[in-house]
């Protein structure tokens, strides 16, 4: 399936379903690459891959701990979806915004 | 008389769960009225566009079954529509609806409104939820034009959760 671009930006890294199991999982601290297979039941391999592409956007990173590799969730990376929920927040806001302060337009209109 | 209470930027947006995004405000006018005001073409106009973002195409059918049309149009991205079609209508407390944002034709949302009145104030909430996960994912990436589509879930608590860590 063509999916373009899944690696340029955090935002393509999350919207794949199982990527962002692995966000909430590492969410809660930082994993071995065997726990989050135990965790997600997933083949090894497709988690491997999946934390690949979150790694090229620096969403995880990963360190070397004796035989194992651990991962963990690197805030930053997810801030610019952060700011769009929050401009997402605001647009809203300002539209409703309007609705009230038309209301009251209205509401004056109706009552001379 | 009753003081009026400036609710300006009061609007909340969470994300109940992996499909669902909820936005609610409160409006000191009956629900009788905000449902007016939300569902007459004549009313939509003065509001649902931004300054920089004037409405074109407003078209209301409000009967279930009745199709609806929003165009606004974009500075830099040109025409933006959405249009669904009106599932239930419980006049004036419930008001259920598809929504397609134009942009991203395959993925629809069923998009719930609810207006509860008490004591004068009405308690709006839009309660927008996903048909699959396909359609989600896709819409997490049409960007704020979106409308209001989003599935980010738990990213933004994660983020919040990890800000100590992260500065």
């Amino acid at each position: 399936m063509a999916r373009a671009a899944t690696t340029t930006d955090a935002f393509n890294a999350v919207a794949e379903p199982r990527r962002r199991l692995i966000v909430e999982l590492l969410g809660e601290g930082e994993r071995s690459v065997n726990e989050i297979v135990d965790a997600m039941s997933a083949p090894q391999p497709q988690v491997s891959k999946h934390l690949k592409v979150l790694k090229e956007v620096g969403v995880v990173s990963s360190r070397k701990d004796g035989r194992q590799r651990l991962y963990r969730l690197d805030a930053n990376a997810l801030r610019p979806i952060h700011d769009w929920v929050s401009e997402f927040e605001a647009m809203w806001s300002d539209r409703l915004d309007r609705l009230d302060t038309y209301l009251d337009e209205v509401k004056r209109k109706e009552q001379p | 008389m009753k003081t009026t209470i400036d609710r300006s930027g009061s609007a909340r947006v969470t994300l109940p769960s992996d499909t669902e995004i909820l936005i609610e405000r409160d409006f000191d006018a009956p629900a009788e009225l905000l449902f007016a005001v939300w569902t007459d073409p004549e009313h939509v106009r003065n509001w649902w566009g931004f300054p920089d973002h004037p409405m074109i195409v407003c078209e209301i059918d409000l009967r279930v079954g009745g199709s609806w049309r929003y165009v606004v149009e974009h500075p830099d991205a040109g025409a933006i529509g959405w249009h669904g079609i009106y599932r239930e209508i419980e006049r004036p407390g419930r008001l259920v609806s598809t929504e397609v944002f134009e942009g991203y034709p395959d993925g629809e949302s069923l998009n719930y409104l609810t207006l509860a009145e008490r004591d004068g104030v009405t308690t709006m909430s839009v309660r927008v939820v996903h048909q699959t996960k396909e359609n989600r994912d896709g819409h997490v990436n049409s960007g704020m034009e979106g409308g209001m589509q989003v599935s980010l879930n738990r990213i933004d608590e994660i983020l919040a959760s990890l800000q100590g860590d992260a500065e």
